[in-house]
């Protein structure tokens, strides 16, 4: 029971289309689900849950439906990104309560509270708890009985660095053991160090699919836009021009700046100081004008 | 069907959130008045019957459902807690029906067992009055837990909604709109009371088998409706 596949899935609030027409599938090892905020992330992980029908299309394990099937909960295990957790039991009690409703007992919560060590806290109140150590009680009432699937709704945050080292090497372990671990994100560098498969959602649709690598290629090689000022502008934008780096420049005389258009990320950032040096030109301001997430998001989308 | 772990869940839930201290203090006030009242009146069977049919069994009973009816289940659909209940391979109708268990049972503790205990304050069980009630108190517990456990299935507002049942239609249009007290727990309760207690003492605006079907049908009726409703909860994303 390790593969998720989700067909043609749509789904609406109303007149609001959170998720539109996603086919995907999810096999074993880690996998990150990146998008920024809003793009529908925690609605998919929601309907591979089973806790949101699909409008249309079906979400399945291993060819089982997920919605209305609690038997499917033999085989998944789910990290929600609510805080809200019986915050009056002791995180011991929690986890205990978490094996017994799988039909298992005391030894199957303490391994579970000592994968993810928090044994030194389990006998207080979880209502004391940081939001890091909540999220490790999650994790442990989660992987109680040994799912093949791990479900993950926005895993790292609040956690402090240290933390986040520490489930990060956890999901990598649970990865390699052949389970399906997938875990949502919308910070780019979280999804880079852990997953080597990703599934990038913007504005529920489905924008990008595979090896990091490939995907992170597309993200960088995309056409880039500096802002550049300069003591001599002018100079600078004839001899940048020259080079096939780059696709368009605007001596903006308004402003006092030039605006560049960079095709080749690599070649343009070594280039630019190189072609200032070479015409003694002092660079006075290189600045990327188009970085935020939403717009790198709002490429692969288009590609 | 029963479930001790979800048991467990439900009434510490029930117990340990703020809103138990009205579980604690409306039978603290029963008992008050009643004591009160016996040692500046005397043992009296009208009083008692006021006492005990006016506030014990129209308001306290009712509210006391409310507050463990929805309590079993509302807060835990509110702040999302219910995802580690539904995340398992448990039978929805088991967690409804386990979570009606314990919502009649905490309902009786606090209203029937305190009912007859100011029964006997007040009378001594005289005309068997402090009986009755308590056995109409305990048969309307089990009807009113599983319509607020409903509630708190259906609408995020299930206390205000229950609190509004309980007061407006019981209480209100029931003293004012003859019609309105058939279809009340506290007039079918009542029924199964006219019968326990001496002739003439208690009288209910129905007969005693309309009653007890009435109580019975809503009872399977909610309860059913509450186990299905559970099955396609939806818990919006946080998008």
């Amino acid at each position: 029971m390790t593969t998720l596949r989700i067909d043609n899935v749509s789904r609406w609030f109303g007149n609001v289309v959170a998720v539109n027409d996603i086919s995907m599938t999810v096999g074993p090892g880690v996998t990150g689900l990146l998008g920024p905020n809003g793009a529908g992330k925690s609605t998919l992980i929601n309907m591979m849950g089973g806790f949101l029908a699909p409008s249309t299309g079906s979400v399945t394990l291993d060819g089982q439906p997920i919605w209305r099937n609690e038997q499917i909960y033999r085989h998944i295990g789910i990290v929600p990104e609510r805080e809200a957790m019986y915050d009056f039991l002791t995180g011991a009690e929690f986890v205990r309560a978490n094996a017994e409703l799988h039909g298992l007992g005391a030894k199957e919560a303490q391994h579970a509270l000592a994968t993810v060590e928090m044994e030194y806290a389990q006998d207080r109140k979880i209502a004391t708890y940081s939001k890091g150590m909540r999220q490790r009680v999650k994790m442990a009432s989660a992987l109680v009985h040994e799912p093949s699937v791990l479900l993950l709704d926005e895993p790292f945050n609040g956690m402090d660095p240290r933390q986040r080292m520490q489930l990060m090497d956890l999901l990598r372990t649970m990865g390699a053991e052949g389970r399906t671990v997938l875990f949502s994100s919308h910070i780019l560098e979280e999804v880079e160090q852990l997953a080597a498969h990703i599934e990038v959602v913007v504005a529920g649709r489905h924008a990008a699919s595979g090896d990091f690598r490939k995907i992170r290629r597309l993200m960088t090689d995309r056409p880039h836009r500096y802002l550049v000022r300069s003591s001599d502008d002018r100079a600078l934008a004839a001899a940048l021009i020259a080079d096939p780096s780059t696709a368009g420049i605007e001596v903006d005389v308004h402003e006092g700046v030039l605006r560049v258009q960079a095709v080749d990320f690599g070649r343009f950032t070594s280039l630019l100081p190189a072609v200032a040096q070479a015409h003694g030109i002092r660079l006075l301001t290189v600045s990327p004008s188009d970085e935020s997430l939403e717009s790198v998001f709002s490429y692969l989308v288009a590609a | 069907m029963y479930n001790a772990t979800v048991a467990r869940l439900t009434y510490r839930g029930l117990l340990g959130r703020r809103r138990a201290f009205i579980l604690f203090a409306l039978p603290a006030l029963l008992l008050v008045i009643s004591a009160a009242l016996r040692m500046l009146t005397g043992a009296d069977d009208q009083t008692a019957t006021d006492v005990l049919g006016g506030f014990a069994l129209a308001t306290m009973v009712p509210l006391i459902g409310v507050v463990a009816g929805t309590g079993a289940i509302g807060p835990e659909i509110d702040d999302g807690s219910v995802v580690y209940l539904l995340a398992k391979p448990v039978k929805r109708p088991t967690i409804i029906f386990t979570k009606l268990v314990v919502a009649v049972g905490v309902t009786a503790a606090f209203s029937a067992l305190p009912t007859l205990m100011a029964g006997f304050l007040l009378n001594g069980n005289s005309q068997q009055i402090a009986v009755a009630y308590a056995v109409a108190a305990a048969v309307a517990s089990v009807a009113y837990s599983a319509i607020f456990l409903l509630l708190g299935t259906i609408t995020r507002h299930a206390v205000v909604a229950g609190l509004v049942y309980a007061l407006v239609w019981e209480s209100l249009f029931g003293n004012l709109i003859p019609g309105a007290r058939t279809l009340s727990v506290q007039q079918w309760a009542l029924a199964l009371a006219q019968k326990i207690a001496g002739e003439g003492a208690i009288t209910s605006e129905v007969g005693l088998t309309q009653g007890l079907v009435l109580l019975v049908g809503v009872t399977v009726a909610a309860t059913w409706y509450a186990g299905r409703k559970l099955r396609t909860l939806t818990l919006a994303g946080e998008e």
